[in-house]
Order: structure tokens, then C-alpha cells, then sequence
């Protein structure tokens, strides 16, 4: 995008649209976005790592700055944790919710870096689209969303064994009447699928959103660049760019905030018998 | 918009990053502050129960301090009135020996006059003699009247 070449609005925004995919099978679905997968990738092992390694060396005594900090994460995740999940959480549920939160976060943040200049570098990757946020990826979104869907199941079927599972999926929430089977089964099946899809949806949607906004300014400030009174334009568009990245600062805590929360009532749910 | 196999690839990598949390971030984590808040807890106990232990040492320091303060109450009341019966046996014992003193010195004072007395009537009888001699030395024969004359003395 840093050429000098002009582009409609159209094609800028279609050109950061588009993701970087690699073919790797027949047929159009077996695609991997390696944008996505790279991005969430890079920004995992630097978040985790970052957590893993002040966490190594994590001292019982009088923490430092750093391990202060880390703690304060913890201490959020764990509170909200224990605030919805009533059962053993340290093994698995506050980890994961750790997890969503920080990597959730992480990869909304991305909306913040400008894409233009991502792009001098991502260029020399991939001529043509390189999406660096990964939650603005329905891929992305879904994969969280349905992965939490299949550890609500097995935490049912863990929890109440496949039989009670599959109780619950007739005889809930009407009763075990058998008239009512096919009206449960259907109410928890559409749970079932609504779960995930506003889930999923929910980030997906903020955040692309939020992409979109970012980049309906920056192409604003792109095409007033070769106008006469270029500034008008670069500057209005600079500040309401900066004005939005302030709001957007909330929008990334929160949807990662959010997620996480449905994440733990979600699995908090599967562990309930009705 | 479209679904395609990087659903697979990235939850692959959420499992991936959630078992790793669970792992070696969480563990650490918890065990650093849940150590942490035991420390600290004990600590607290151990205040609390180093204050009761030094309420308690402080009353008894109290209840100390106040028999001491009886006892040495009662030691000085002793005292006092072993010094007023001291004083009251010298008292005694001046008055005897002012008495005994007294009573020699009248004693002395009575001999001292009984022989003053005696010196006295010595002279006296001697003036008397001497007096009586000169008026009878021409008549009076002093070794004829030798006899009269201690017989005269002994009278005075």
C-alpha cells in the first residue's frame, strides 16, 4: 500500500480483506489462513512464554515488578474464575480461561498497529493480503467458540457419564415426560448451536468491526494524500483514527473479557445437573 | 467470510496454549501464591499469638509488681514499728539510766553533805576548843583537861 500507485476505496479495502491462504487440499474449505494461524501463533508463544517465564521463576517470597504484575493477571482470571465455576478450577477451567483471556486479548490488540506499515513488512510474505488480526478471522473466532463447545461436552459427559448426558439432552429442561422428548431435544439442540455461534460471533463481529473503521480512515487518509488540501484530510482522519483507537482500547479488553466469561459459565454449565 | 480448515489449525493451537497453561503457567503461579498467603497467615497467627502471650506475661507482670508492692508494704509497716518499739526501749532504757544516774548523784550529793556536815562540826568543835582554850589557857591545865575537852568535841 505504500506504492504511489492510487487505488479506489474498493480495492483498498478488498486488498486488507483478503487473507493470505494456502491451498491445501481440493476443494475451497481446505484452505489454511497461514495470516491468522501465524499471527495467533507468534502472539501465543510471546504472551505465553512472557507468563511462562516470570511464572518459572516465580518466587513465594516478596515478588518483583514483574512477577507482581503477572500475579495481578492471575488474581483477576482466578477471582472471576471462582466467582461462576463452583468445582475444582486450578486443574483445568481457570488455566483455560487464563488462556482465552490473554491470547483473546493479544490478538485484538493487533487492531491497534496500523496496517499500512504492517504492511512494508508483511509485503515481502505475501504480495497480495496479510490480516494480522486473527480475531477479525471468523476461523479464528469459531475455532475458539466450538473448541469450548466440544469441552462443554465432555465435561457433561464427564461429569453426569454419556447416559446422564443423554437424559439430560431428552428429559431437560420440560421433564422426562416422554411427550416432551422431541421438544427438549430440540430446545437443547438449538442451545447447542446457539452457544457457539453468538459466541464466536460476538468477537468476530466487534472486531471486524473495529478493522473496518480503522481502515475506512487510514484509506481516508491514504487518498487525501495525492488531493490538493491533502491535510484536511490527513488530519481529520488522524485524529478521529486516534480517537477511535482510544474507544477501541475498550472494545479489545472487553470482547476478550467477555469471551473469557462465556467461556467459564459455558463449561460451568456443562458441570451442572438439571 | 468463509469457514475453512484454519478452524482445525487454530484450535489445535487453543488446546495447545490452554494445556500449556494448565501445565506450566497456572501450577507456578498457584503455588507461588497460595505459599505466599500461608506465609502470611502464619505470620498473623504468630502476632496474634505473641500479643495474647504478651497480654498475658504483662497481667501477670502486673499481679508481680503488686504482690512485690504489698510485700514491701508490709516490710516497712514492720519496720516501723520494729523502730518504734526500738525507740520506745531506749526511751525505757534512758528514763532507767537517768533514774540510776540520779540516784547516784544523790547519792554522792548526800555523802558529799554528811561529810561536809562532818568537816563542819569538826572545825566547828575545833573553833570551839580553840576558843574555849584560850579563854582557859591560863586557868586551864590543857593536860589536866585533856579528857574534858574530847568529851567536849565528840558532843559537837
Amino acid at each position: 500500500m505504500a506504492s504511489g500507485t492510487e487505488l479506489t476505496p474498493n480495492e483498498y479495502i478488498n486488498h486488507h480483506l483478503s487473507f493470505f491462504g494456502k491451498q491445501v487440499g481440493d476443494g475451497s474449505f481446505w484452505t489454511l489462513n497461514m495470516d491468522s494461524i501465524s499471527v495467533s501463533i507468534l502472539l501465543g508463544v510471546v504472551g505465553f512464554g512472557l507468563f511462562w517465564w516470570i511464572a518459572r521463576g516465580a518466587t513465594a517470597g516478596v515478588p518483583g515488578k514483574r512477577q507482581a504484575f503477572i500475579e495481578l493477571v492471575f488474581d483477576f482470571i482466578d477471582n472471576q474464575t471462582k466467582g461462576v465455576f463452583k468445582h475444582e478450577r486450578h486443574a483445568f477451567v481457570a488455566p483455560a480461561a487464563l488462556t482465552v483471556f490473554i491470547w483473546v486479548l493479544l490478538m485484538n490488540s493487533m487492531d491497534f498497529l496500523p496496517v499500512d506499515w504492517i504492511a512494508l513488512g508483511t509485503h515481502s510474505i505475501s504480495e497480495h493480503g496479510f490480516r494480522i488480526v486473527p480475531t477479525s478471522d471468523v476461523n479464528t473466532t469459531f475455532a475458539l467458540s466450538l473448541t469450548v463447545l466440544a469441552l462443554t461436552v465432555f465435561f457433561a459427559i464427564k461429569v453426569k457419564g454419556f447416559g446422564g448426558w443423554i437424559h439430560e439432552l431428552f428429559c431437560s429442561p420440560f421433564g422426562s415426560n416422554p411427550l416432551v422428548w422431541a421438544f427438549n431435544l430440540l430446545f437443547n439442540l438449538i442451545e447447542y448451536i446457539s452457544k457457539p455461534l453468538s459466541h464466536s460471533l460476538r468477537l468476530f463481529g466487534n472486531m471486524y468491526a473495529g478493522e473496518m473503521i480503522f481502515l475506512l480512515l487510514w484509506m481516508w487518509a491514504a487518498n487525501s494524500a495525492w488531493s490538493n488540501d491533502y491535510y484536511i484530510g490527513l488530519f481529520v482522519s488522524m485524529g478521529l483514527a486516534w480517537a477511535w483507537a482510544v474507544f477501541h482500547i475498550l472494545i479489545v479488553a472487553l470482547q476478550a473479557y467477555v469471551f473469557m466469561m462465556l467461556t467459564i459459565v459455558y463449561i460451568s454449565m456443562a458441570h451442572q445437573h438439571h | 467470510m468463509n469457514i475453512n480448515a484454519t478452524l482445525f489449525a487454530q484450535a489445535v493451537v487453543f488446546l495447545a496454549f490452554i494445556w500449556f497453561s494448565a501445565k506450566f503457567i497456572w501450577p507456578h503461579l498457584l503455588t507461588a501464591i497460595e505459599t505466599r498467603q500461608k506465609t502470611i497467615a502464619d505470620g498473623l497467627a504468630a502476632a496474634e499469638k505473641g500479643k495474647q502471650a504478651l497480654e498475658f506475661s504483662s497481667k501477670q507482670a502486673d499481679e508481680e509488681i503488686g504482690k512485690a508492692r504489698s510485700r514491701a508494704g508490709d516490710i516497712i509497716g514492720q519496720a516501723e514499728k520494729r523502730a518504734s518499739q526500738m525507740i520506745e526501749e531506749a526511751k525505757l532504757a534512758a528514763r532507767d539510766e537517768g533514774g540510776r544516774e540520779k540516784a547516784a548523784a544523790k547519792a554522792e550529793i548526800e555523802q558529799e553533805v554528811s561529810r561536809a556536815r562532818e568537816a563542819l562540826r569538826e572545825q566547828v568543835a575545833a573553833l570551839a576548843v580553840a576558843g574555849a582554850e584560850k579563854i582557859l589557857r591560863r586557868e586551864i591545865n590543857a593536860q589536866a583537861h585533856v579528857e574534858l575537852l574530847a568529851q567536849l568535841k565528840k558532843e559537837i
